[in-house]
């Protein structure tokens, strides 16, 4: 039992890295939102009143 | 122990979640009031045509016959400057996300964006040169 404990903890060590590394992918749909919410504030495509108001799905 | 170990596991979960990119430094906020403050001037070049839409999420201008020939040295000023800041904006972006190396990603994703978000009428750069949405 012990032995599979520190089994989980040296699995558990070795995943941790391996997702921080899949950063290193350019987070595509991220900068798609990012982009939206400048070009729509540099183009005033929002409606007076709600300056960069968290815009949910609609928008397209 | 067991809770620990739980804890430990569940991180990299957490990691997966990190969502949206780091757009709140001055720079950033500088770019887009600048750019705010000139689409004002651009918009109207945007929908005579004299100014475009590039593949490279820049501006470029496009017919400098809608103009009239003492404004072209401001439309080209104009036009220089957008694509400066644009060039910054692109670059800070990046840079803010700790991927200097995500520029060209970044400037890729705004080319599409923009053309996606213009107006009807307004022309933009494709595989095939220019054309009007």
């Amino acid at each position: 039992m012990k032995n599979f404990t520190w089994l989980l903890l040296a699995a558990g060590l070795v995943a941790l890295p391996a997702c921080v590394t899949i950063n290193i992918y350019f987070p595509a749909a991220a900068a798609e939102k990012a982009a939206d919410k400048i070009i729509d504030e540099v183009w005033q495509l929002k409606k007076d009143g709600e300056p960069a108001a968290p815009q949910d799905k609609e928008s397209k | 122990m067991k809770k620990l170990l739980l804890t430990l596991l569940m991180l990299p979960l957490l990691a997966f979640a990190a969502a949206d990119l780091e757009l709140n430094t001055p720079a950033i906020s500088a770019l887009k009031s600048s750019m705010q403050a000139r689409h004002g001037q651009l918009a109207g070049h945007y929908a005579s045509g004299a100014v475009g839409l590039t593949r490279d999420g820049l501006v470029a201008i496009k017919d400098a016959n809608a103009v009239p020939l003492k404004d072209r040295q401001a439309v080209n000023a104009l036009v220089s400057a957008e694509n400066n800041d644009r060039n910054a904006l692109y670059r800070e972006i990046a840079n803010a996300n700790g991927h200097p190396e995500w520029e060209a990603e970044v400037r890729n994703t705004f080319s599409q964006r923009w053309v996606q978000k213009a107006q009807g009428g307004w022309w933009y750069q494709d595989g095939n040169g220019w054309a009007k949405k």
